[in-house]
Order: structure tokens, then sequence, then C-alpha cells
């Protein structure tokens, strides 16, 4: 296995579409023919090009759930410690004796907090995950994909970006762009005899 | 792509591609600003300075410069305060019901709808920081430490749950405002030509590039902020109406007060909503985007809300007189037929009967008739808190404190301040960010636009 490995050459091919509709039927027939979309740039979200592309569905709003779920603890547990542990008040003849006496006038700070979590939460795992940070460098490869061009972003091998481009170019492409080769060297594979 | 039924109106008029969608949005941005513009900015930043002068002479002296006394403790203050809350709410109602509802005409509106939402809170946080008095010692109303004072905040009061409600409201809003601004920011900063812009605008958009990725978790937090927004929204008002509802004021203390709060912000907040995209549509030439269509949903919505406000006005009445409470009783009494009476009738004229009007198509689908109706829809809006809160105060349980109002001029100079503030920043806003959420929108191109309708009604396939 280390020794048949050699480097081989990637190239950066850009497809450059007008439309949704050609880049969701050209994303189609490479997929069909084995090629791997490393990424397609929109103006806009187009729906259904998750499934087509292979990317999978985002697990974001599960961390919101939890965030959540953490905001409604931290709540209660405030609220239990200042109003019932540490210094409990008889405020109005309403007795802070134990925590479920108030459950009612602790709802709603509980309810805000959990939103409170919920949303800054995902938003901040949003950013991060995205690395959407003031200052970072602009994502996408081609400036017109966030105006009116949709591109699909390929890295392929010699024999592949043939191919590819012939799907690019029978499908509505507008421009096929080359953007450049680079050299993939082969994984570093420990040599067992030493 | 599927194509929508032809009954249905299109939402973006012109033959419209994306490319124009984008050059019609960054035309403000990149061209010159209207004369309207300047002189609009000019009045609005003169009152703001007042307004700023106002302010200082009342941390300067204390809220002794108010007009409120010993017994009307809460008047312009509050308010003013629920005013403006009330006002932010058509911005989340907007991006984040619209949203569920999965209504494309809020995509026109619903940029500045939040927009102004924020602004419209931020106006509101001045009050409700400077009524306590001293407003240096406000931070006692978070839960710091008790070394900072004898106590912990109360968390039974509806005061305290108010801090909590405002402030996750304010940030949560800010944010999802700002996640929906990040793909418009990134398609600016690749259109701008200006160096300063484009450095601007860079950093504004935080190295967005629209990646297959990066939309679908964009479209999963949207969906997910706008479920956690809606009940937020109603939860932020019933909030307030509990700062009332929760006392044992008679004339305040009701449990209509949750629902009517809400539908009462709903009905404030698309008025001011249609005040200023009427101005904004004309000064920015936005009318493909903005319709008339538009205009008549808006206009729908204030009639279902202000309804829903006018059925509460009269339930309060029909429930005073039925619970046999001679307080109640003359709690309404008062209001209608009291010293103050004025206002009460200002608020029933303005709320209950000028929103009627709007069942007539032709009113309803007239810009000049729309502009002026919104503006008597917050001066009732104004009215009805005005009504809640002064004369109630004026006439309580005791005779020897009843009392009378008159604000002073700070009190006004802070309000009118706060209104300039308000137009100030919704100018700037207007000026230097996208107005309209273009991505959004040209996901509604094909199904909503009037020449890709057309087209798609002769070929019958596409």
């Amino acid at each position: 296995m280390s020794g048949s490995a050699v480097a081989t050459n990637k190239h950066i091919i850009h497809g450059v579409f007008n439309d949704e509709v050609p880049l969701l039927e050209a994303c189609k027939k490479l997929r069909a023919s084995g090629i791997r979309i490393k990424d397609v740039f929109t103006p806009m979200p187009i729906h259904g090009i998750d499934g087509l592309i292979g990317v999978p569905r985002t697990r974001i709003a599960i961390c919101a759930f939890i965030y959540g779920i953490t905001g409604t603890s931290l709540a209660t547990l405030m609220m239990w410690y200042m109003m019932v542990h540490d210094w409990p008040n008889d405020i109005g003849g309403k007795p802070n004796w134990a925590y479920y006496f108030n459950i009612p006038a602790f709802i709603p700070i509980t309810f805000e907090a959990t939103v409170f979590c919920a949303a800054h939460g995902m938003a901040l795992t949003y950013f991060l995950r995205c690395w959407l940070v003031p200052g970072a460098k602009a994502k996408n490869p081609d400036p017109r994909t966030t105006d009116d061009k949709f591109l699909i972003y390929l890295e392929l091998n010699d024999e592949q970006s043939k191919k590819a481009e012939e799907i690019l170019k029978s499908n509505g492409a507008e421009e096929v762009n080359h953007k450049g080769t680079f050299v993939v060297e082969p994984a570093y594979v420990l040599d067992e005899t030493h | 792509m599927h194509a929508e039924s032809d009954i249905r109106i299109p939402l973006i008029l012109g033959s419209k591609s994306y490319r124009q969608i984008s050059d019609d949005i960054i035309a403000p941005i990149e061209g010159k600003a209207a004369k309207g513009w300047y002189t609009l900015i000019t009045l609005c930043a003169l009152s703001f300075l007042w307004g700023i002068g106002c302010l200082a002479y009342t941390i300067g002296v204390g809220i002794g410069a108010w007009g409120s006394s010993n017994g009307v403790d809460w008047a312009w203050d509050i308010t003013n305060f629920v005013w403006w809350i009330g006002i932010g709410h058509a911005g989340t109602l907007i991006s984040a019901v619209l949203l569920l509802f999965r209504q494309k005409w809020r995509m026109a509106i619903n940029r500045s709808a939040e927009a102004m939402t924020i602004f419209a809170v931020l106006c509101a946080a001045i009050f409700v920081t400077l009524h306590t008095g001293r407003p240096w010692l406000d931070y006692m109303l978070f839960p710091l430490p008790n070394q900072f004072g004898s106590l912990w905040p109360n968390f039974n009061s509806p005061l305290l749950w108010d801090v909590f409600a405002v402030s996750t409201y304010a940030t949560v809003s800010i944010v999802f405002w700002y996640i929906g601004l990040i793909p418009d920011f990134g398609m600016i900063r690749d259109r701008v030509i200006k160096p300063w812009q484009k450095k601007m605008y860079s950093t504004l958009s935080f190295g967005w590039g629209g990646s297959a990725r990066h939309w679908s978790r964009f479209e999963e937090v949207s969906l997910v902020l706008a479920g956690l927004s809606t009940p937020l929204v109603f939860s932020v008002h019933s909030i307030v109406s509990f700062d009332f509802a929760t006392s044992v004021v008679p004339g305040w203390h009701t449990t209509i007060f949750p629902p009517y709060f809400v539908s009462g912000a709903v009905f404030s907040g698309f008025a001011m909503v249609l005040t200023l995209m009427l101005v904004v549509r004309k000064i920015y030439k936005l009318e493909h985007y903005v319709t008339i269509k538009h205009i008549e949903y808006m206009n729908i919505v204030i009639i279902v809300t202000g309804s829903i406000v006018g059925v509460a006005y009269l339930t309060e009445l029909f429930v005073a007189w039925y619970s046999g409470v001679e307080w109640e009783q003359y709690a309404f009494l008062n209001r209608a037929t009291g010293p103050m009476a004025w206002s009460y009738w200002i608020m029933m004229s303005c709320n209950v009967l000028s929103p009627q009007l709007f069942w007539f198509k032709k009113i309803r689908t007239s810009i000049i008739a729309t502009f002026i109706l919104s503006i008597v829809v917050n001066i009732g809006m104004w009215f009805e808190r005005f009504v809640i809160i002064v004369p109630t105060l004026c006439r309580t349980y005791l005779p020897s404190t009843w009392n009378t109002y008159t604000p002073s001029f700070i009190d006004i100079g802070i309000f009118v301040g706060t209104i300039g503030m308000f137009g100030t920043f919704f100018l700037l806003f207007s000026r230097y960010f996208p107005v309209i959420a273009q991505a959004e929108l040209k996901t509604i191109l094909k199904s909503s636009g009037e020449q890709q309708k057309k087209d798609a009604a002769t070929h019958t396939h596409h």
C-alpha cells in the first residue's frame, strides 16, 4: 500500500451558471458519474441542493435545544439560590420557604432564560461553525456568486476533471474556469520494518 | 421550480432578474442620498439633540423635572415605554410569525421592520432606565451578589420579569436581524468599488461566502430563531401588561390585559411599519418591491388587530359593570367621563373607529389614506397607554391623594427626542444597510415575480 502511492494532480474547477435549475441538473449528473462536489456557492439558499451534493442535515437545532435546557436549569438554580436558599423573603404574605411554593412567579424568567440561552448559544455556534467573524476573508471563490451567479466548486484529478468539464458544459454552464492545479502528496505511511 | 397559481398577485413587479434585484437594493448605498433624506435626518437629529438635552437635565436635577407627582408616579415615562415596546412587536411578528406561516410577502418588509424593532426597543430602554430616578443605580435590577444592596432582587415581581423579558427581546432581535443581514452585506461587499465601502462591508459581512453548507445552517438558524422569537414576542408584552395586571389598582387588575396588550402592540407596530415603508419606498424608489398588495396585506392586519383592541375595550367596560365592584366601575366611568375624558375619546376614535375605514378596498389600497391612518393609529395607541396609566393614577382608592397631571416640557422633550433618535437611526440604516432582504427575495423571484409569472402562464412547463 505504501509503495504504490504517488503524488496526484488536483485541478480546481469552477462551473459557473446563471440560474439554479441547470446547476441542480449538473449536480445530479456529476454525482451520478461518481464525481465529488466539493461545494456550491449561490446568491441565495437553494432548496433541495443539500441531498444532491451530499451535505448532511445540520445538527445546529439540536445544539439550540441543549442550550435551551441549560438556560432553564440555570434560571431555576439562580432563583432557587437567591429567593429560597440564600435569603428567603416573605413578600406580601407569600413566603419563599420552598421553590415549589412560588413556581408560578418563577415561570416568566425561566422562559426568558431558556430563550436567551437557546438563541444566543445557537447564533454563536452558527458564527463559529461557519467561521463568520469580523475580519474573516470572503469565502466565495468568485465575487459574482453573491450577486447573480451560481458556482459549482470542484477539486478533481486529471481523468475526472475532463469528465466533469464535459458534464458542466453540456448542462448549461456559462463558464468552466480552471483555477489552477495543486499536488496532493501521498499520505506518509510508516514503514513497518523499522 | 414549481409555479404558483395565476390568481396570486405577483409580489415583485416589473421584469426583474437576480442582477436587477442586487442593483435596486445597492442603489441607495452606492448612489447619492436624495434631498428628502437630508431634510429628514436634519430634522430628526435636531429633535434627538433636544431630547439629549432634556435627558441630561433630568439626570442632573432628578425626575422632579417631570410632571409626575406623588400619586401619579407613572406618567409619560411608562406611557412612552409601553408605546415604543409595542411598536417594536411588529418587526418580530413580521420576521418570525410570518416566516413560520410561510408568508412570502414578508420578505419585502422584514428587514426594515426588524430594524424598527431594534430602534424602538432602544427608545423604550431610555424610559425604563430613567424612570427609576437614579439611573446610575440601575445595576441593582440585575441579579448581583448582595453587597451591592441589602437584598437580592425580588423574582416574584413582574417589574423584574420585565428586565429579563426586555433584555432578552432586545438582544435576540439584534442577533436575528444581523444573521439575516450577513448574506446581504456579502453581496454589497462584492459589488461596491470605493475602498472605504469595500472595507466597511467586508467587516460587516463577516466573510460570508454563500456555500451550500452555510446556507443550510442559515436556514435552520432562521427557522429556529423564528420559532423562539414567536413565543418571546408574546411573552414580552404579556409581561409588560403584568406590570399593571398584577397590581391591585382598579382598572389595571384585569386578566384581559396580556392578549389586549399584545394585539395592541401588533396593531401599533404595523402602523409604524406602514408609516416608515411608505416613506422608504418613495425615497429609494422601491415601488416594485413594496407594492400596493403589500400595503393592503398590512392594512388587513391592522383591521384584525384594531378590531381585537376594540373588542377588548368593550369587554373591559362590560366586565367592570358585570363584576359589581364599585371601584372598578368608577375607574372606567372616570376614564370615559372624568376630567381626562378627552384622552379616552381620542383613543376610542383613533383605535376603534379609524381602522374600520380599511374595510373599503379603495381606502386600504390608497397610499395617502394609509399614510394618514397609520399615523392616526399610532396617536391612538399612545393615548391608550396614557389612558390606562394617568387617569387611573389620578383617582385611586384614597380621595385625599386624588390629583391631576400635566407633563412638563422636559417630559415632552424626552419623548420628542426619542422620536428623533428613532428617525435618525432608521434613516442611517436605510442609507447604509440593505433595506430589503435581497437574498431571501431572490428565492421567491421565480414563483412571485411579475414577468416570471407571465412566462409561466404562457409556457406550460418550467
